[in-house]
């Protein structure tokens, strides 16, 4: 019986761990589809930004009612976790509590605080719920998330509910076994604050039936975080893990630079090159980069990467000006969008070992044009992305493909375009007009 | 008014110390033209050597740049950096956050490095070494609100140089619901200064000048010509254009300014 308990969970484990890094791959080949940007240079401010956004949720807080309870769930998550250690060391030895007799009092400090921090986390979590579905706060309400992403939210909430009381009800009924006829097996380690309250509810239970409660609830705990792992990969959880790497890449430039396409400075060059000869056979022999974005090959991998690591929160299309005026632009769908066609792309790759035309774009097909011709550029998303994100640079992106691939701005901007072509400015006047405003 | 050019300054062997770029907008724009004038007469009153481009400034490209446009907009780029780079000055001032932005951020990796300052933080320091005196009459006790350009708050987080000079000439300071990082953009940048709105339920410039109504200001005070007209055309949108006014800070401190 033991050993089957053991190779049984050594199945479960492993199985889930390969699954996850098996996704994990995929994830890492979908953002390497994206075109190259040079984000290693200076590590230390890199790695202070990390520790500062990813880890110390410094933009969260300014929303600081919710900001201090996702700090919660975080953290708590975070060091509960650290009790994982003991369970799979139990599970594969199929012993309990195995660490505890080497840990004394420091041990029961550890079951005390992870209890507490269960309390906070369940405590949280049903604030979460509330705003979402009975406040319904605006931002958690919008089209955007119909569907998957509004499901999705909510079994985010419901699994860590449940992860937790499946914990606590752990404990309560370890803590019943350790007076019961089973108490060598469930010795009396650990101390419970919490779960103390809930264990007199077994008091009118066989023995037998609380040590049968105890294991399911222990195996489906586990199960449960397992299960909760690979759930990542097809959720906004993702961020959990991603928003590391994501504020460690992030844009560390002023929000208000936008890049200068390499591209297209070489040609400028030429061009202005006095020198030059317009009829010369061009000697170079690289292909002419496509300029600016109409699918995610299009995308740098960083990009790539925002669109992966997005939690779906909303802060930037509630502070987007489009948005609120209720243009049908939203910087959160925009991420999102871009998301669901890589995933699209990646299963193509998965199905046909490269990437076969499937007719689609992520322009048009997934972001149409006139969401990215509302855009002010007033950086109000980025700003307001607490894991620097960069909606406004994949919207860039695609207007520079739709103005220099397609020709397709509205007319008024071609205008706009012609004037400063023709006459150094966007309106129709005489560039030798310019000091007029003197006289 | 004293306006000479960096051409003209040259040929006479001299270099100023700053050179005013005007902008389109400061250039052609009846409105701005204004703001233009206001911020000289305070470059002269303070009796900083400067200089304008004049017929050789041409437009930043930015709202090129941000339709997409990457081509004309190096080319504009291009161009003004070899007429930037012919002639010395210490820094570059503007009265429009979109130049000032550019010129500062985008220009350098195409070969144009320059100081460049906004006009508010110019101002900002002449009033702080009693370069311009102001007194306080004019806008004592005045409800002033504030609007902040995208380009010169949240993109190059400029936040203060505007307020002191509010504060400079006693008015009553009154934020607006969204302010500095947060502050709702007008509705011009983007490009979108030059075509029509996508269909919403309102339009930007509608919401954000009734924010600014919201605060009981008699005056929004602007830092841009582009928020300017679409302030101004918000108010007219409210009937509020009576009591109401949108004036860039040069003309407020302009207005307070003594000889
Ligand atoms: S930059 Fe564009 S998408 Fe982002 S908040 Fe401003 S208008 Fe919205
Ligand atoms: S881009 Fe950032 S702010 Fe916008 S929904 Fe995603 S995580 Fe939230």
């Amino acid at each position: 019986m033991s050993i089957f308990s053991s190779v049984f969970f050594g199945f479960i484990f492993i199985s889930a761990i390969s699954f996850f890094v098996f996704n994990c791959k995929k994830i890492l080949r979908n953002i390497n589809i994206g075109r190259g940007i040079n984000r290693s240079d200076n590590k230390k401010q890199r790695f202070f930004n990390m520790l500062r956004l990813a880890f110390g949720q410094s933009k969260m807080l300014d929303k600081p009612f919710v900001g201090f309870l996702h700090l919660v769930v975080y953290v708590a998550f975070v060091l509960i976790n650290i009790e994982l250690i003991e369970i799979v060391i139990d599970g594969f030895l199929n012993k309990h509590r195995v660490l505890a007799p080497y840990l004394g009092g420091f041990y029961n400090f550890l079951t005390a605080f992870f209890e507490i921090l269960a309390l906070l986390v369940i405590i949280s979590v049903v604030v979460f719920w509330v705003r979402r579905n009975i406040l319904k706060i605006k931002r958690f309400i919008s089209n955007d998330l119909k569907g998957w992403p509004k499901t999705d939210a909510n079994y985010i909430l419901y699994i860590e509910l449940v992860l937790m009381l499946l914990f606590l009800n752990m404990n309560a009924t370890d803590l019943y076994l350790q007076s019961s006829s089973y108490s060598d097996y469930y010795q009396s380690y650990g101390y419970f604050p919490v779960s103390q309250f809930l264990s007199p509810i077994y008091s009118s239970f066989s023995d037998l039936t609380v040590l049968y409660v105890e294991r399911i609830s222990w195996w489906s705990h586990i199960i449960g975080i397992l299960f909760f792992l690979n759930y990542l990969y097809y959720s906004k959880h993702l961020h959990i893990l991603l928003a590391f790497p994501n504020t460690y890449f992030s844009n560390l430039e002023s929000i208000g630079k936008m890049d200068n396409l390499s591209s297209v400075y070489n040609e400028v060059k030429t061009m202005l090159d006095p020198n030059n000869d317009p009829y010369a056979v061009s000697n170079s022999n690289l292909p002419i980069e496509k300029f600016g974005a109409s699918d995610v090959f299009d995308l740098n991998w960083f990009q790539l990467l925002n669109a992966y690591t997005c939690t779906e929160c909303g802060r930037c299309s509630s502070e987007c000006p489009a948005n609120q005026t209720g243009k049908i632009l939203s910087p959160r769908t925009i991420i999102m969008k871009t998301r669901d066609r890589l995933e699209e792309v990646g299963k193509n790759i998965d199905k046909n070992g490269k990437f076969i035309d499937d007719g689609k774009k992520l322009l048009d097909d997934y972001i149409s044009k006139e969401e990215l011709w509302a855009c002010t550029t007033c950086n109000a998303c980025v700003e307001s992305c607490p894991i620097g994100i960069d909606p406004l640079s994949i919207i860039v992106d695609m207007r520079r493909y739709m103005v220099m691939e397609q020709s397709s701005a509205p007319t008024e901007l071609n205008n706009m375009m012609n004037n400063i072509e023709n006459n150094g400015a966007p309106w129709p006047f005489n560039q030798l007009d310019r000091l007029n405003w003197k006289n | 008014m004293n306006v000479p050019t960096l051409k003209e300054l040259s040929q006479n062997g001299l270099d100023p110390e700053i050179l005013f770029w005007v902008g389109c907008a400061g250039s052609f724009d009846e409105r701005a033209k204004k703001i233009t004038k206001s911020f000289v007469k305070l470059l002269n009153k303070a009796n900083i050597s400067f200089g304008v481009l004049g017929i050789e400034e041409s437009c930043t490209g930015d709202p090129a740049k941000r339709a997409g446009n990457e081509f004309l907009y190096q080319m504009q780029a291009v161009s003004n950096i070899e007429t930037l780079n012919s002639y010395n000055f210490k820094k570059i001032v503007t009265t429009c956050p979109h130049c000032f932005n550019t010129i500062k951020n985008e220009y350098p990796s195409l070969g144009g490095n320059y100081d460049v300052i906004h006009h508010t933080q110019l101002l900002d320091d002449l009033i702080k070494n009693g370069k311009i005196k102001v007194q306080n009459e004019s806008f004592k006790g005045k409800k002033i609100t504030f609007h902040d350009p995208c380009y010169l708050g949240r993109a190059n987080k400029e936040f203060k140089a505007p307020r002191n000079l509010i504060d400079s000439v006693k008015a009553d300071l009154k934020e607006m619901k969204s302010c500095k990082e947060k502050g709702l953009c007008c509705g011009a940048g983007g490009a979108q200064m030059f075509k029509d709105a996508e269909k919403g339920n309102e339009e930007i410039n509608i919401k954000r000048t009734k924010e600014a109504i919201d605060t009981n200001a008699k005056i929004i005070a602007a830092g841009c010509p582009f928020c300017n007209t679409m302030l101004s055309d918000g108010l007219k949108n409210q009937k509020a254009e009576q009591k109401v006014k949108v004036l860039d800070i040069a003309e407020i401190v302009e207005q307070a300014s003594i000889d």
